[in-house]
């Protein structure tokens, strides 16, 4: 167990790094995050927010580094764990993905996509595992008569319900959403982030909110960590980084941010001139 | 107002294995000259149908089934649109010549085999009687407009050596190289980072105050539309549920549909509450029955039964 860990700490993020052919895709980054917070990971495409979730989740193996994770059985280092290890911790970490036509295997049922984890970990009987899927789908709004169709007759908006009860049967506490409402349009993305929230609450989440949308991190997260070239160059409360940015990498973003106010013009910072 | 644009009663269907769908009914507005006109909705709406129909490059299993577009070019005699046939000489003209259109995703705009310098020579080339060198020498210039450096090596470049935003300023130039009256703009930061975004759209703004053409502006982002727009149009289902100035619909929108889309935007929603929905706003409001546009006083035309809009003089 680790001595640095506080009471609420859920994950722990040391010195990681990950290489691709040699260049860095994610280069000595650190970070804690806090049982049922939302932790915002935002920058630009190609700054490692991706390649940093699916590092801390294993689904990339990380070159250096340690990455520390409250499991039910107490803290464990993911970094340097088996694929056989790993497996009964996945049931504790799960994702939702960006995209909702992509990410559901169209040849299956919803009932099937949704209990697949459950059989999988080999959680309960055939009928328990049936209730769970039913408890699942009354908590993301879909309707009881969803579970023997298919993914194609969902809308976007549906469909990302349906990925989210896949991600949340095995109830984990840490749920990474890597650009989970990007897809959307905003009066559905608005229903999912709600949804998202409600959940948060009702089961005690834990989120890790990989986004490029500032508007949907400042809503949606407590604190915001500012990724460039593969590095975490701020983070802060997300009062902190939306009110008064420390770093000019921040500002250039926050600047790029078109107002929905008309009267609030459009001054996007100059890269060059911010040295960038 | 000098209009360059007239919609009026567009529809479109589509056949389908369930029968016909009506992306568009009765779809009208005007587009003022020299001005930016956004069209604003969610997917599914009918606002890139729309502008397929202006450059008539509906495609089956769509079909144009009713409503003409008038169009009043300054360097040519006004022309209807929709009944132009397909071998009738000005199709060809306003199809990259009078109206140029920038797409979404800019690697499927462009060739890949293709040098840049060659494919914007090449829209010079298809409208205009110049010679190839005349053609490359303006390429140059437009690219060098749209913020491309360092033009004698990167003329030569590929597409695939560009980044996202650059290759998208390739396809501006593409569309601003025979000096479109009218330019159509899909979507076209949609697919890019919100830094890159600021950066095409402060280039979209600043070339049509420099050209002064007139631009219809497609996308789902209200951001966008502020920061753009003098006129929006408001979309849902295939219909138009409100027409006004950029601060009469953001500032003070009169359509449920329309308070619904604002009130959805999280940046604008008190932080820690819920945020609004647009059946939450609309409540009880039954927002798919069509109905004709009434127009007000101020200029601005709203789908609403007249009863419910003080104001209304048509």
């Amino acid at each position: 167990m680790s001595e640095s860990a506080a009471d609420g700490t859920l994950l722990e993020v040391e010195r990681l790094s990950k290489f691709f052919d040699g260049v860095p895709a994610v280069e000595d980054v650190s970070f804690d995050v806090q049982r049922s917070e939302t932790l915002g990971i935002v920058g630009e495409s190609g700054s490692g927010k991706t390649t940093l979730v699916r590092a801390i989740l294993r689904a990339i193996d990380p070159d250096q580094g340690v990455v520390r994770f409250l499991s039910s059985g107490g803290w464990v280092e993911l970094q340097d764990m088996t694929a056989k290890e790993l497996i009964p911790l996945r049931r504790e970490m799960q994702m939702i993905f960006q995209d909702p036509f992509a990410s559901l295997n169209p040849r299956m049922t919803v009932r099937q996509i949704i209990e697949e984890p459950l059989i999988i970990h080999q959680a309960g009987t055939a009928s328990e595992r049936l209730e769970a899927v039913r408890d699942m789908l009354a908590h993301v709004q879909l309707e009881e008569d969803s579970l023997t169709r298919y993914p194609h007759a969902f809308s976007g908006g549906q469909r990302q319900r349906i990925g989210i009860a896949r991600a949340l049967i095995l109830r984990p506490n840490l749920v990474v959403c890597d650009e989970s409402v990007s897809a959307l349009d905003v009066s559905v993305q608005a229903q999912i982030i709600n949804l998202l929230e409600d959940l948060q609450n009702e089961l005690g989440l834990t989120y890790l909110f990989v986004a490029h949308d500032l508007s949907v991190v400042q809503h949606i997260c407590d604190r915001v960590l500012v990724m460039h070239r593969g590095r975490v160059v701020e983070s802060g409360t997300v009062d902190e980084i939306f009110d008064a940015p420390k770093e000019n990498y921040t500002r250039l973003l926050l600047s790029a941010v078109p107002s929905p106010d008309p009267d609030v013009p459009l001054k996007p910072l100059d890269r060059r001139e911010l040295g960038l | 107002m000098d209009t360059v644009l007239k919609v009026r009663e567009l529809a479109v269907d589509f056949k389908t294995d369930i029968g016909l769908t009506h992306a568009l009914v009765d779809v009208g507005f005007d587009m003022p000259r020299g001005k930016v006109t956004a069209i604003v909705g969610e997917s599914g709406s009918g606002k890139s149908v729309t502008a397929n129909c202006i450059m008539r490059l509906v495609q089956p299993p769509g079909r144009i089934v009713g409503g003409r577009i008038d169009f009043a070019p300054e360097s040519m005699d006004p022309f209807e649109i929709v009944s132009l046939g397909k071998r009738d000489p000005r199709l060809q003209e306003l199809r990259g010549g009078l109206i140029s259109m920038v797409f979404q995703e800019p690697m499927t705009a462009l060739s890949p085999v293709y040098t840049v310098g060659n494919q914007v020579a090449e829209a010079i080339l298809c409208h205009r009687k110049v010679g190839r060198r005349q053609a490359w020498k303006e390429a140059a210039e437009m690219l060098e407009r749209v913020g491309i450096g360092d033009i004698d090596r990167r003329i030569k470049m590929y597409p695939f050596e560009f980044s996202g935003g650059m290759r998208q300023r390739v396809v501006i130039a593409m569309a601003l190289v025979c000096h479109p009256e009218v330019l159509i703009c899909d979507e076209p930061t949609t697919a890019l980072d919100v830094t890159v975004q600021a950066e095409i759209l402060t280039l979209i703004r600043n070339l049509q105050q420099e050209l002064n053409n007139s631009v219809l502006f497609i996308t789902h982002d209200i951001g966008v539309v502020a920061q753009l727009a003098d006129q929006v149009v408001v979309m849902y289902q295939g219909r138009v549920l409100e027409i006004g100035t950029v601060r009469q619909v953001l500032k003070d929108p009169m359509h449920p549909y329309t308070k619904g889309l604002l009130a959805a935007i999280p940046g604008l929603a008190p932080k820690g509450q819920p945020l609004a929905t647009i059946a939450s706003v609309v409540g009880d409001t039954d927002i798919a029955r069509p109905y004709p546009l009434v127009t007000l006083g101020d200029g601005r035309q709203v789908s609403l039964p007249r009863e419910q809009v003080p104001g209304a003089i048509v």
